[in-house]
This record gives structure tokens, C-alpha cells and sequence, in this order.
């Protein structure tokens, strides 16, 4: 064994005893692993900012093209529920907030409760989420071989295509109709790729919660639950975008 | 070995007999080209000895026989800059070249006559403006700037004819256009290059480059009896587009007599220019430019006609001088190929002779 | 001999050390489940050699049905599915994760004096998602095949073919969480893990390289993603996103799948351009000529490979203004390539030069890699590019980067590091020979391809005209021999894991910091941690370090 280059005794040496259990062996100190763990988390979520700014490019290119169908069938999403929603999202960040909180101070049972309300915030959200959805679906708006531009090519038939005073929109001309199913399109895509990213957030939750309640994230290392919320928020963050590119078009 | 040989023998004629290290140069542009090639083949064969004599030269100088210790250099900012700056130099030289053909491919002079190819999976359909139509092939007199008008009915094909230096991409729902003057006469081959499907590789025809004189009897001899704006005219006719298109004081739609290059005004307050583009855009899509004064009542004809149908409208339409009623007066007897060969022979504005509807 | 630096222990008395890596643990589950990231390097390196092989042999049988003008030997449905696949497999399955997966696993902690990487659970993770996305398209090819062509062209991969879009586009999805992975892994390790005094411009030029094409791979992969999940959701519930009579635009898919692969193919040169970095530095002795120059050119390379994306759709109808920025950007980006080449030129320059295999591996990378990328100039110059698009002459501009390129540089490394892997040589005289055969056979393979591109053969054909056979049958001649080059270390390095002669710790006698460790090394990479207290490619240090040896032993 020929390791000829100089030795850092102090830094192996020094700091051999006090391991705490969850520094991991190929760390120097747990400095650096929170440095480092932090730093991938943030690359991470510039992984998502690109996936999902594919996604947001290919929407602003047609919106541009077809902005009267986009307009027009942004009507047929429910503001109130959009709004309800954003709520339940900020919410659901606050108490994903205060779990970090909890969990540096090592509060136990507050951890465990703001995990929950946060999982339980989540599920409502994806609850009216696909109300809406099932809204789409009946009303023939899903894209696909059945979808029909009927509230489109006659407001008048569609109670939801009014303006702000109630008044029907003016129809739109049978093609433009039809590129409302772009916009549908892009909307069950965007949204859809939201909420799985939802669904994968609260499998990491029920994990979570157990993993709390038997005390994992109180001792000391809350940096997992630190991440959490990291992501907990970019996808709160894609929802604050997603609510206003889809749901105000032009309801200013 | 007597199995062999004559394997062998055929190898060699094959050679002898079709071996080439350059297409021929069969269009105007083709040297144009050719020349920015043997430029950059140039630099790169340069660039090249450069760096094998360094790296060969160095392998011989510093060998561990000849050279058995290194002596440490840092770099030298001197010699860096200099294969950075001249290099760039180099590339810059080839990018505004290159630019300078690629305009000068891309856009037609104005008297270039215009021929339609449609792509579909497998097959190429060129249609001439006296209502020629060829199959897997290309008929073309030297001498006169021939401009292509490329439409894709299914997936992207694309529009290549090694001889002449030019490709374009055949696309779907939108025109593009390529364009070349023949210099000699000869048959070169015509490829689809964007992989198509299965049958990609049977995409494949004939260019024939003829001379003027040959080129107007074919005209004649390949004639269908009428010619594209003649077949635009009946479906304008059968489509009913006449119901509001009829010039007619209380008409619901504009007028489309010379509006043609024209420039319109649209609703959103846009101005365009009428092209062949706009004319397809304004009859599959009509709402997504509605011209100013006009309600966006315009039926989509949207999968209700073919590529081919549109063509025939749109060549139709850019005919159009003022009168309505020739269509009712549609005589296929008196037909183009003459004028259409006359056009050709003159280098002229073919564009607009085969037009006039009215015989 | 004094015509080489290679200085092996006493044969006789030699050992393997007892405790290394290999021996650290045993038992199909400890390497399944390991996460060394030495371990999961040979696991890549074993995938990725099945792929390779795999995807060769898919070449052969292109190659084989190009030899006459017919398409006898396949039918052009099988043709194409071949060519597909074959270039799937080896982009996605192959050169992408070669040397960062492979080499960069190995050898990227133990440069920067690191244990691991900082992530080894992601990093096991990677190599999972990587083998599930690579069965899934081996299921797919076998199940019916893909005939999209490896850029799974819109309209026709979403409505016009009947085959597996959705499986192969799924595996590469998948498989690009491997990359992604990957790239992350690489990035956090080198910004948080550095050993004590290794400061960035110590860094050896291959972290540099990898740095550089981890950036790349965290932010493109995303996008390659975006474009094939809407590819999927197009074909399996109708969007009609890419669909033009759905007022969809095909072409956007081109952007965003170029938007990804060709910041790709920055991913798949940069790292073996680190490799040939280390392997001029130690075989000609020398400090590479120039070596801030060099990192800063990878990274230039990766800011601008971001920004080109469009010259792969110069005719493809994009504005003709579009056009022009893309191909002045394209000349930008060639510069630093350019500047490398003459870099590793000039250090050979008073250098005390031997010829190791890795050594002539790197000589065929720097001339094959200067064709491939001044052919790459041809293309990227509009005027040219009309002629030459869509022809075998970008068959063979990519091939000679990829393959003369990258191939060759991973092979360069492999045979560079093999010592230091496995803990012994791999028979010169024989892999010398390997490497003349494969620069041969490489040359007669391609280079007949530029001439038939430029005379107008396009590619993608399963049936050409009957004149472009001559040079066909070269090139099916030279893939033979090619293929002979490419068993051959195959053959020689399997025999020499358990027959080669014992290296030691640094049969090179070269600088990096993973070469003062021992051969297999430990798992821990270092009996004590190593602090960085010279520049890299301090030959002068090691000489002194070799000198103090010396005094202490005797
Ligand atoms: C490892 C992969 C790799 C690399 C490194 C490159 C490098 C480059 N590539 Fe290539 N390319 C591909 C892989 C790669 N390419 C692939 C796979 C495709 C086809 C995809 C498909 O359609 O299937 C492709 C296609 C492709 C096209 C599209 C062709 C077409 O379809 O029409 C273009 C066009 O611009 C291009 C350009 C370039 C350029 C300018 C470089 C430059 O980076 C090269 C820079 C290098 C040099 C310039 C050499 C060094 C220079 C010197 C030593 C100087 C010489 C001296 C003097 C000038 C004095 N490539
Ligand atoms: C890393 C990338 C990589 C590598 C290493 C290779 C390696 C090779 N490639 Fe390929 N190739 C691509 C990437 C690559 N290719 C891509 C991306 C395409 C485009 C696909 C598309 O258009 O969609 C392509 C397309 C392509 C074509 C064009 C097809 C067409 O357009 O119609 C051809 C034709 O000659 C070809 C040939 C070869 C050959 C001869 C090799 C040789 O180097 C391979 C040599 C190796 C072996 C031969 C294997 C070793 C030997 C054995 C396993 C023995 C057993 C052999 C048999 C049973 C035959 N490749
Ligand atoms: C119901 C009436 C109607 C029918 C039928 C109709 N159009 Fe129109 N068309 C219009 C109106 C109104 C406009 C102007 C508003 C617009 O641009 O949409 C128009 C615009 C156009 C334009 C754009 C030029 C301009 O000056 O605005 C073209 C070209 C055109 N029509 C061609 C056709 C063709 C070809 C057909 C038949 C295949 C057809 N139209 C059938 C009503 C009609
Ligand atoms: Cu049409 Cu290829
Ligand atoms: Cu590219």
C-alpha cells in the first residue's frame, strides 16, 4: 500500500467518536452531507423546473395561435373551485412549513399532526381536482374521439360560457371550435402531471407519518423532512402558475 | 477460386462501369455549392495535415527513446489564441457563405413557374399548372427557374434531388417551397430523404431535365384535359363556395378576384399578404384570420378535401381577374399545354399564363 | 524495453491485496444491493457491454443487407425496425451512459479524493432504472419491434406506424432517470466532495469533462421526457398536441426532442473527451498543454450545445432567420472542440512520448474525432447542409464522433484504468493489435459513407440505387472488420481479470489521486484520506514522492 500522498490526520481522526447514527460512512462531517443532500434536492427540483417548463413552452407557443379557443374554453373551468384550490395548496405549504419547524424543534406529536393535515389538505385538493375532472369527462370535453365543441360553436346552449355580466360569449367559427381540444389537451396534461406529482408527494407522506410517529425526524436529523417540504412547495409553486395560465385566461 | 473470379470480375466492372466520387452537377445552383464545399473540404484537409503532422511530428521528436524526460509547460496564451481565432475565422468565412446559397436556394425570383408536389406515403405527385400530372417523377425544361410547392398529405417526406444540390421538407398542413433551374439535360434521381415509414426507400423517381422544345411536347402529350385552376374552378363550383364568393353586391363572403397578392387587412387588425399559404390557411382554417368586415362564418373544409383539392382552389383563386361567370362557361377544349409550353419557351411569367381561365 | 513507462511489481512475489472491493463482500445479493460505487461501475460496465454487443449486432445486419442494392436479406419493415433499434440501443443504452456510468463511477470520487459518491443510494437507483428501461426496449424489439428511426419523428411515430412507440418510448423515459440520476450525482460529489487542497483547478480534466456533461444531462433529460410522455399520451388517448389536424404543430416535437439530443451529444463526447485529457498527461509525461483552456472549453461546450439545437431542422422549415442564428451558434460551439485537439497536440510537444494502447486509442480519437467534427462544420453550414442532410454523409459525421470519437476514447480508458479496476494488466502486444485493426476497420467502414452521402445516398434506405454498391460493400467489409476489433477486447480482458500480470498500484506511474491508492482499491477508496497538496498532472511531485519512497524503504 503505496498512499503516498500527505495524511489529513486531524479531520479523519478527530471526529471519529462522535458519529452521529445517521451520518452516512462516505461523509467527513454532517455539515457536509446536509450541504450536500440540500444541494442535490435543489438540483433536483431544476430537473422538474425543465420538465415541466417543456410542458409550459409548448403551452404559451399555442395559446399564441389559438388564443380565442383558449379563452373561450378556459370558461369552462370553475374559478371558484380553481381559487378553493390554490387556498387548499397554500395551506397545505404553510402546514408543510410549520412541520419543518416542528421537526427541527423536535416536537413530535406537532410533526405528526402538520404531516397529516398536510396529507389531508392534499387529498381534498385532488378530490375537487377530479370533480373536475369528472365534470370534463361527462361534459364530452376530454380530447379524444368524443370530444365535442357543442358549448363552443353555441355559448348559448352552455351556461358556462358567459361573460361577466352573463351574457353568452360570442360563438366561435367551427375551426377555432375545434382547437379547443388543444387547449383541453394541454390542460389534462399539465394539471394531470400536477396532481401525479401530488400523488407521488403523499405516498412520501403516509411514509412519512409513519416514519415520524416512531420518532425518526425528532432526534436531531430533520433534514428528509426539510427536503420534503422543498418539494412539498415546487409543486405548490407549479400550481400558483398552472391556476392563472389556465383558469384566467381572460378573466382579469 | 473459379467461384470467385467471377464474383470478383463483376465487382470490378461495377467499378469500372458506375463508380463516381462526386454527383453531377446538373443546376444552376449546383457550383454555387460545390465551390462552398471544396471550401470547407479544403480548410478540413488542412486542418487535418495540421494536426496528424503535429501529432505525428511530436510522436517522432519526443519519444521516450529520443526524449526520455518531459519538460513541463504550462501553455502558451500566444499559441491558444491563435487556434482559437483562426479556426473561428475559418468557421465564420463558411457560415455567411453558406448563408448567402441557403437564401439564395429558399427564395424563387418572381418569374419562376410554379409546380405543386404533393407527398403522401409512398409516392410523390407533382402537378403541373396545365394540369399535368406526374407520378414519381419531375418533367422540367433547362433554362427556366422552376419553383416546387411542397404539401405532405400524411407524415414529412422530404424533396431531394442530389444532381441539382436542393431538399426541402415536405410537411404536413403547411406549404414550402425549393427552387432550381436545370442546366442539363439527363435523367437524375429524385429521393425522399425524411424516413417516411416502410415504404421510405420506394419513395424514389425520376427527374427527366429536357429541353424546352421536348418539355412543351410533353405537355402536350401527358395532358389530362384541364388544367388545375380549370379542376379549382368546377369544385369552387360543387363546394358551394360560390354561395358567398360570387362578387355579388350583397355577397356574405369577399370577393376573391385578384386577391391574390393583394394585402388584407384582417379583424385583430393584422395585414397579410395573399400567398398560396394564406389562400390554404383561409379556406381549411378560415376563423384564425378573418378579413376585416366579414363575420367569421366561413365553414372549415377541413378533411372534406384533399391536398390535391386544395391546389386546385388555390391555383383557381389566384387566377381570378374579375369575373365571376367564367365558371359557368368552363370549356376543357381549349386547353393550356400550348400557352403553358409558350410560357416556358419565353422564361416568362408562366406563373400567370396558364391562368387566364377565361379562353 | 525503455520504449514504455510501464512498471509492474516483482511478478514472483506480487499479490492482489486481500482486502479490495471485489473481496469486500460476496454473493450475487452483495453486488445486486452494493453501493460502491465501484461495484455499481462494473455493473454498468457489464450491462452496457451486452447492450453494445447487442446493438452491433443489429449493425451487422445493416451493413449485411446494405451489400446489395435490393432489400433481399430484410424486408425494408424489418430494415427499418433493425436500424432503430440498433440506434436506440446504442445512444440511449449504450454511448450515453459509457464513460460517465462506467468510468466516471469508477474514478470520479477516487480523483477528488472522495469515498463515494455523494448520493450512493441514487446511484444504485440509477443503475436500476437504467436496467429496467433497457429490458423494457429489449422486450419491445422482441415483442414486434419500433420502426420510428431513434428520433421518433412526429406525425409519423403518433399516428402512422402500428408498432411498440409506446413500450420504447416508456424504456427510454425511464432510462433517462438513470441519466438524470447520474448527472446529479456527479455534480453534488464534485462541488461538495472534494478532498482537502483540491481545489477546482486541480481538478483532473475528466472531472471537468463530467462536470460539464452532468450539467447537460440535468437539464436536458427533463425535456427528452416532456417530448416523449406527450409522444405517449398522443398514441394512447389522442392529445392531438403534434397532430396538424388537430391544429397541432409537428414540428414542435423536432424542437423538443433536439432540445435534448443534441445537448446529448455533448453528454456522450465530453466525458471521453476527459479520458483522452488523462491519457495524452500520463503517456506523454507532461501537464496538458494549456489545462484551463481545456476545462473551460467543456463547459463552453456545454453552454453552448444548449443553444443549437435547430441546425438538425435547417431544411425542415423553420424561418430562415431561425436558420441563420442556429448555424452561427453551430460555429461558435465547433471552436472549442477545436481548441481542445490542438491543446492535446501541443502537450505531446517535448513530452517523453510511449505508445500504450490507451495511447493509440487516443491518437484514432484525435484524428477520427477531427474528420467527424469538421464534417460536423459541413452541416452545420446552412448552404451545405441542404445537399448533405438527411444523407449517409451525416451517417458518417456522427459515426466518426460517436464511434472513432467516443468508442475509442472509452475504450482508451477502459484500457487506461483496467489495472486499477481489476488489479491487472491486459496483454499489450494483443490489444495494440485490437487497436490497429479497429482504426482500419473503422475508416473502411465510414469513410466510404461521406462519399456516398455526398453523391446523394439517403439514409434510412433499405433499398438503394444499383450504383451506390461499390462503396457499399466497402463499408459492409470494413463493419467485418471492425467487428473482429471489438471482440477482441472483449476476449483478452475477460482472460486477463484472472491470467494478466499483477499491476500494482501505478503500473502508469501517473498522477491522479487514484493512482496512489491500491489496485483493486478499497472500498473506502483510501486507507486515510488524501489531501491535494500539488497541481494535477504534477509529474514533479510524483517523482519526488517516488524518490522519498525509495529513501524510506532503503
Ligand atoms: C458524439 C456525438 C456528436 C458530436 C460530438 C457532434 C459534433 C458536432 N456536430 Fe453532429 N451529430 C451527431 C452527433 C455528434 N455531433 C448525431 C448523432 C447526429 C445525427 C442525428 C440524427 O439525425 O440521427 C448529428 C448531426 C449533426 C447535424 C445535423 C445534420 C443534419 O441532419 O442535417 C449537424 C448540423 O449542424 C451537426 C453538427 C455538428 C457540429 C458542428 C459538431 C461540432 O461540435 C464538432 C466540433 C469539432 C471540430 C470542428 C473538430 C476539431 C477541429 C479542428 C481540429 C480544427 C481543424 C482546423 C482548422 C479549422 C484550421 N451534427
Ligand atoms: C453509439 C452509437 C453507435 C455505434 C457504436 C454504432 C455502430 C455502428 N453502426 Fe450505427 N447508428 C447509430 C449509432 C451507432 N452506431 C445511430 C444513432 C444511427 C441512426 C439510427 C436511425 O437512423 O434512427 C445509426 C445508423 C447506422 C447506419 C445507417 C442505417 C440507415 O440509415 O439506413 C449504419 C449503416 O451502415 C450503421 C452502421 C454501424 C456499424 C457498422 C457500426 C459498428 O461500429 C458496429 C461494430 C460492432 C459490431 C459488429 C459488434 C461486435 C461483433 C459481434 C457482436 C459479433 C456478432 C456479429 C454478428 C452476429 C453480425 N449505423
Ligand atoms: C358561408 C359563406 C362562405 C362559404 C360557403 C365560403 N366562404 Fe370563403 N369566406 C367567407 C367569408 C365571410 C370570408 C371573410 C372572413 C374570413 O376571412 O373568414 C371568407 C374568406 C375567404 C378567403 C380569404 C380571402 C379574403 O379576402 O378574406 C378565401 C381564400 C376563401 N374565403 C375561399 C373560399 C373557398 C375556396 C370556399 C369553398 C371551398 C369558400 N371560401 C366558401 C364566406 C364563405
Ligand atoms: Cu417519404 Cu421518406
Ligand atoms: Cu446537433
Amino acid at each position: 500500500m503505496s498512499d503516498s500522498t500527505a495524511i489529513a490526520h486531524g479531520a479523519a481522526a478527530g471526529t471519529h467518536h462522535e458519529h452521529p447514527p445517521y451520518l452516512r460512512h462516505h461523509f467527513e462531517s454532517v455539515d457536509q452531507q446536509t450541504d450536500a443532500s440540500n444541494f442535490a434536492m435543489w438540483l433536483f427540483l431544476l430537473t422538474e423546473v425543465m420538465f415541466f417548463g417543456g410542458l409550459f413552452t409548448v403551452y404559451m407557443i399555442y395559446r399564441n395561435w389559438y388564443y380565442p379557443a383558449f379563452s373561450a374554453a378556459s370558461h369552462q373551468l370553475d374559478v371558484m373551485l380553481g381559487g378553493i384550490n390554490t387556498v387548499i395548496l397554500i395551506t397545505s405549504s404553510f402546514t408543510m412549513a410549520l412541520a419543518v419547524w416542528c421537526a427541527e424543534t423536535r416536537k413530535k406529536s406537532g410533526l405528526v399532526a402538520m404531516l397529516v393535515v398536510t396529507f389531508l389538505l392534499g387529498v381534498v385538493f385532488l378530490g375537487i381536482k377530479g370533480h373536475e375532472y369528472k365534470e370534463k369527462w361527462d361534459k364530452h370535453h376530454f380530447p379524444g374521439a368524443s370530444y365535442s365543441v357543442q358549448a363552443f360553436v353555441n355559448p348559448a346552449s352552455d351556461p358556462l360560457q358567459v361573460n361577466a355580466q352573463g351574457k353568452p360569449l360570442a360563438p366561435l367559427a367551427p375551426d377555432m371550435a375545434a382547437r379547443t381540444e388543444m387547449y383541453f389537451c394541454l390542460y389534462f396534461a399539465m394539471t394531470g402531471m400536477h396532481a401525479l406529482h401530488m400523488l407521488i408527494g403523499m405516498g412520501i407522506l403516509i411514509f412519512m407519518i409513519f416514519r415520524a410517529r416512531a420518532g425518526a425526524y425528532t432526534e436531531g436529523h430533520s433534514a428528509y423532512v426539510n427536503y420534503f417540504g422543498l418539494y412539498w412547495h415546487f409543486v405548490d409553486i407549479v400550481w400558483l402558475f398552472l391556476f392563472p395560465l389556465l383558469y384566467l385566461i381572460n378573466r382579469h | 477460386m473459379s467461384q470467385i473470379s467471377p464474383v470478383l470480375w463483376q465487382f470490378l466492372s461495377k467499378w469500372l462501369t458506375h463508380f463516381a466520387l462526386f454527383p453531377p452537377e446538373a443546376s444552376k445552383i449546383a457550383p454555387q455549392l460545390d465551390a462552398l464545399y471544396f471550401f470547407i473540404l479544403l480548410v478540413s484537409l488542412v486542418g487535418l495535415t495540421i494536426v496528424v503532422l503535429l501529432l505525428v511530428g511530436f510522436s517522432v521528436l519526443y519519444s521516450k527513446e529520443r526524449h526520455p524526460v518531459a519538460e513541463q509547460i504550462e501553455g502558451s496564451t500566444l499559441l491558444e489564441t491563435t487556434w482559437t481565432i483562426i479556426p473561428l475565422g475559418l468557421f465564420l468565412i463558411m457560415f455567411v457563405w453558406g448563408a448567402l446559397i441557403y437564401f439564395r436556394v429558399f427564395t424563387p425570383p418572381a418569374n419562376a413557374m410554379n409546380i405543386y408536389v404533393v407527398g403522401k406515403q409512398w409516392m410523390w405527385k407533382a402537378e403541373h399548372p396545365g394540369g399535368q400530372h406526374d407520378i414519381n417523377a419531375l418533367h422540367i425544361p433547362t433554362g427556366q427557374p422552376i419553383q416546387v410547392t411542397l404539401i405532405s398529405q400524411d407524415v414529412f417526406h422530404s424533396f431531394s434531388i442530389p444532381a441539382f444540390r436542393v431538399k426541402r421538407e415536405a410537411i404536413p398542413g403547411r406549404y414550402t417551397t425549393v427552387w432550381f433551374e436545370a442546366t442539363r439535360t439527363g435523367t437524375y434521381h429524385l429521393f425522399c430523404t425524411q424516413y417516411c415509414g416502410t415504404g421510405h426507400s420506394a419513395m424514389i423517381g425520376d427527374v427527366v431535365v429536357m429541353t424546352p422544345d421536348d418539355y412543351k411536347k410533353w405537355l402536350q402529350g401527358s395532358t389530362s384535359g384541364h388544367s388545375l385552376a380549370q379542376d379549382g374552378e368546377r369544385l369552387f363550383a360543387s363546394l358551394s363556395c360560390n354561395a358567398c364568393h360570387n362578387a355579388r353586391p350583397d355577397a356574405r363572403g369577399p370577393s376573391l378576384a385578384n386577391v391574390y397578392g393583394s394585402k388584407l387587412t384582417l379583424s385583430n387588425g393584422q395585414q397579410v399578404t395573399v400567398d398560396e399559404a394564406y389562400l390554404r390557411q383561409a379556406i381549411l382554417n378560415p376563423s384564425e384570420h378573418v378579413t376585416q368586415g366579414y363575420l367569421p362564418i366561413m365553414p372549415t373544409y377541413q378533411g372534406q378535401i384533399s391536398e390535391e383539392g386544395v391546389i386546385d382552389l388555390v391555383e383557381y383563386i389566384k387566377h381570378l381577374d374579375s369575373d365571376y361567370r367564367v365558371q359557368q362557361t368552363t370549356n376543357t377544349t381549349t386547353l393550356l399545354p400550348e400557352s403553358e409550353g409558350k410560357a416556358a419557351q419565353a422564361g416568362g411569367n408562366s406563373a400567370a399564363a396558364p391562368g387566364k381561365v377565361n379562353p | 524495453m525503455s520504449a514504455t513507462i510501464i512498471s509492474l511489481p516483482d511478478q514472483s512475489t506480487a499479490r492482489i491485496p486481500k482486502r479490495n472491493y471485489l473481496t469486500q463482500e460476496n454473493g450475487i445479493l452483495s453486488w445486486l444491493l452494493t453501493q460502491d460505487h465501484k461495484r455499481i461501475g462494473l455493473l454498468y460496465l457489464m450491462s452496457i457491454t451486452m447492450f453494445f454487443f447487442i446493438g452491433g449486432a443489429l449493425a451487422g445486419l445493416i451493413r449485411l443487407e446494405l451489400l446489395t442494392p435490393q432489400s433481399d436479406l430484410l424486408a425494408a419493415d424489418t430494415y427499418n425496425k433493425v436500424f432503430t433499434m440498433h440506434g436506440i440501443i446504442m445512444i440511449f443504452f449504450f454511448l450515453v451512459p459509457s464513460v460517465p456510468a462506467v468510468l466516471g463511477n469508477f474514478f470520479l470520487p477516487m480523483m477528488i479524493g472522495a469515498k463515494d459518491l455523494a448520493l450512493p443510494k441514487m446511484n444504485l437507483a440509477s443503475w436500476y432504472f437504467y436496467m429496467a428501461g433497457g429490458i423494457l426496449a429489449l422486450w419491445a424489439m422482441i415483442t414486434g419491434g419500433v420502426d420510428t428511426g431513434w428520433t421518433f419523428t412526429t406525425p409519423l411515430s403518433t399516428h402512422y406506424v402500428n408498432t411498440n412507440v409506446v413500450t420504447t418510448g416508456l424504456a427510454i423515459f425511464i432510462a433517462g432517470f438513470s441519466s438524470i440520476f447520474t448527472g446529479l450525482n456527479f455534480i453534488v460529489t464534485i462541488h461538495k466532495m472534494r478532498a482537502p487542497g483540491m481545489t477546482w483547478f486541480r481538478l483532473p480534466l475528466f472531472v471537468w469533462s463530467n462536470y460539464a456533461a452532468a450539467v447537460l444531462m440535468v437539464l436536458g433529460t427533463p425535456v427528452l421526457a416532456t417530448a416523449l410522455i406527450l409522444v405517449v399520451l398522443e398514441r394512447v388517448v389522442g392529445i392531438g398536441i403534434f397532430d396538424p389536424t388537430k391544429g397541432g404543430d409537428p414540428l414542435l416535437f423536432q424542437h423538443l426532442f433536439w432540445f435534448y439530443s443534441h445537448p446529448a451529444v455533448y453528454i456522450m463526447i465530453l466525458p471521453g473527451m476527459g479520458v483522452i485529457s488523462e491519457v495524452v498527461s500520463t503517456f506523454s509525461r507532461k501537464r496538458v498543454f494549456g489545462y484551463t483552456a481545456v476545462a473551460f472549453s467543456s463547459v463552453a461546450i456545454a453552454v453552448f450545445g444548449f443553444f443549437v439545437w435547430a441546425h438538425h431542422m435547417f431544411i425542415m422549415g423553420i424561418s430562415s432567420y431561425a436558420a441563420l442564428v442556429f448555424s452561427l451558434l453551430t460555429m461558435l460551439v465547433a471552436v472549442p472542440s477545436a481548441i481542445k485537439i490542438f491543446n492535446w497536440a501541443f502537450t505531446l510537444y517535448k513530452g517523453s512520448i510511449t505508445f500504450e494502447t490507451p495511447m493509440l486509442y487516443a491518437f484514432g480519437f484525435m484524428g477520427l474525432f477531427t474528420i467527424g467534427g469538421m464534417t460536423g462544420v459541413f452541416l452545420g453550414t446552412t448552404g451545405t447542409d441542404i445537399h448533405l442532410t438527411e444523407t449517409y454523409f451525416v451517417v458518417a459525421h456522427f459515426h466518426f464522433v460517436m464511434v472513432g470519437g467516443m468508442l475509442m476514447a472509452f475504450l482508451a480508458g477502459i484500457h487506461f484504468w483496467w489495472p486499477k479496476m481489476t488489479g491487472r494488466m491486459y496483454p499489450e502486444k494483443i490489444s495494440q493489435l485490437a487497436a490497429l485493426i479497429t482504426y482500419i476497420g473503422f475508416n473502411l467502414t465510414f469513410f466510404p459513407q461521406f462519399i456516398l452521402g455526398t453523391l446523394g445516398m439517403p439514409r434510412r434506405y433499405a433499398a438503394y440505387p444499383a450504383e451506390f454498391q461499390v462503396l457499399n460493400v466497402f463499408s459492409t467489409a470494413g463493419a467485418t472488420v471492425l467487428g473482429v476489433g471489438y471482440l477482441l477486447p472483449m476476449l483478452y480482458l475477460t482472460w486477463s481479470i484472472k491470467y494478466g500480470k499483477i499491476a500494482g498500484d501505478n503500473p502508469w506511474q501517473a498522477t491522479g489521486l487514484e493512482w496512489q491508492t491500491q489496485s483493486p482499491p478499497l472500498t473506502e477508496n483510501f486507507a486515510e484520506m488524501p489531501v491535494m497538496d500539488h497541481e494535477a498532472y504534477d509529474y514533479e511531485w510524483l517523482e519526488r514522492q517516488k524518490e522519498k519512497e525509495v529513501a524510506s524503504v532503503g
